[in-house]
């Protein structure tokens, strides 16, 4: 069977004619001589959580790295094709990459605070990006963010102290946290959960449906249960192929491709 | 359709034993039809005892089949197609259940049409009996073997259970306006017939929720046979 062919007759879900937030457009990645992934094309809504599924080494992380050119860093990484934000080509000569990881912002599989007060991890992005012009600002806008990350409560009372010092779970919402700082416009999760323990991951769960509306949300998981909780649109990747992108709940009910269903009924390999 | 199993065996094995005992409950069911129907030909008061008697068992395989469709969605999380599945074990269970009541309910008229014997038996009624249990046998074989193919067949005979059931409704009626001493046995018949008909709609519903199941898709809504009895259904 024709996978590809299958995909491309893939009608997206009606968007009330909104433009999407990013759009990749066959895209490539590689990595040396190997082709890490093939020719994707997907839009990434604004209003949406979207999850990014399937199994290990399909391609599922190295393509939310495009999407903010994480690649970059990697010796070897080949990007092709178009992905753009807002219609912009964020790959091209003019794009300022600092910049777009401002308003495309990341957080990672393992919580990375900076080995720094909890107010500094938070500050830090802002006071570099110049968003603050005094303290008062800059207070304001740690305030803000670690509201919204639901973390506020928790430390308020001990901002100066270290963010190593926080729980696995509290070390996750903080760098949420630092990423809403610098007021991003798409917020991409690599596994934000995998190192979390249950409660931990129903608190982020929780924060990311929160966010949900203010960022376009991109997340990738290993858990299936976790995609079908928090996003509304599913994309399942195989072999560096984008193999069904839909609804969430029509993946998890009825996905249309023999590989989707093999995969998230537990029978894959 | 299951293409391979799960990578983790215990799953397979609580999907099997969920199919199995849907199958044990349709056939006991079917059973009951069958001789819920022989009884009531034979006048056979005996038999239609048994026939309540086993109705329990039906019961107690709903109550399993509930338990362990919970349990399954509880531990195992299925999705997509195995959700579908495990879902409509549960409805089906239910209809099963129903199913068997209809049985037990002709059966419970058979000593009433024993004493009231002097109507001619209709030769109508096993036919439509025969029909009715079948049609619960292939929707039950469909649920087994995921084939909504077979389940589409099932929707299809409706019609005819329908026909018969209006077929024999008109005769009880004339029996009745020849013979006021007819009205009685022919009310149980024709009680009878309508536990019959009910049986054909929900080995229909059966085959709706196979489809789904099986598809993913719903069945769209099947023109119903016309109905004297049912103006105002």
């Amino acid at each position: 069977m024709n996978f590809m062919v299958e995909v491309e007759k893939m009608e997206m879900p009606a968007e009330a004619a909104a433009p999407p937030k990013m759009r990749a457009s066959g895209v490539s990645v590689w990595y040396g001589d190997k082709r890490a992934i093939d020719d994707v094309s997907i839009d990434v809504g604004q209003e949406h959580v979207t999850a990014f599924i399937g199994p290990s080494g399909c391609g599922k992380s190295t393509f939310l790295r495009t999407l903010n050119r994480m690649n970059d860093t990697i010796p070897n990484a080949r990007v092709t094709g178009r992905i753009e934000l807002d219609g912009d080509d964020i790959y091209a000569s003019n794009m300022d990459v600092v910049q777009l990881r401002a308003r495309v912002g990341m957080v990672f599989q393992k919580p990375n605070p900076f080995p720094k007060s909890i107010f500094e991890n938070v500050a830090y992005g802002p006071r570099i990006h110049g968003l603050a012009s005094g303290r008062q600002e800059l207070d304001a806008i740690v305030e803000r963010s670690l509201k919204r990350a639901g973390l506020w409560e928790e430390v308020k009372d001990r901002l100066a102290e270290s963010g190593t010092a926080l729980s696995g779970g509290q070390q996750q919402r903080l760098c949420i946290a630092r990423a809403i700082a610098v007021d991003p416009e798409v917020i991409l999760m690599d596994e934000p959960c995998s190192a979390l323990d249950p409660i931990a991951t129903a608190k982020i769960e929780e924060l990311i449906h929160e966010l949900r509306g203010r960022y376009a949300i991109v997340i990738v998981t290993h858990n299936m249960q976790q995609a079908a909780r928090v996003s509304q649109r599913t994309a399942f990747f195989h072999l560096g192929e984008l193999i069904e992108y839909g609804e969430t709940s029509q993946i998890f009910t009825n996905p249309r491709v023999e590989r989707t269903k093999d995969y998230i009924t537990g029978r894959y390999g | 359709m299951a293409t391979t199993g799960h990578t983790l065996k215990a799953f397979d094995d609580d999907l099997n034993r969920l199919r199995a005992s849907i199958a044990e409950m349709g056939g006991l069911a079917e059973a009951a039809i069958a001789a819920a129907m022989r009884a009531l030909v034979e006048r056979d008061g005996e038999s239609a005892r048994a026939v309540v008697a086993a109705d329990k068992r039906i019961d107690l395989l709903e109550t399993e089949i509930e338990t362990l469709a919970v349990q399954i969605i509880a531990l195992r999380a299925p999705m997509a197609d195995d959700l579908r599945e495990v879902v409509a074990a549960l409805k089906i269970a239910g209809v099963v259940e129903r199913i068997g009541d209809y049985a037990k309910n002709i059966a419970k008229r058979v000593p009433a049409i024993e004493e009231s014997s002097n109507l001619k038996p209709l030769s109508l009624l096993p036919e439509m009996g025969r029909i009715v249990a079948e049609m619960v046998r292939t929707a039950l074989d469909a649920f087994v073997a995921r084939d909504s193919a077979k389940a589409v067949q099932v929707c299809e005979r409706d019609r005819a259970v329908d026909d018969f059931y209006n077929s024999i409704f008109r005769t009880l009626l004339t029996f009745m306006m020849e013979n006021p001493n007819n009205i009685t046995p022919a009310t149980h018949l024709l009680f009878v017939a309508k536990n019959l008909e009910r049986v054909g709609d929900h080995a229909t519903n059966i085959a709706e929720m196979v489809y789904f199941a099986a598809s993913g898709e719903h069945l769209a809504e099947r023109e119903r046979g016309a109905d004297p009895t049912r103006a105002g259904d």
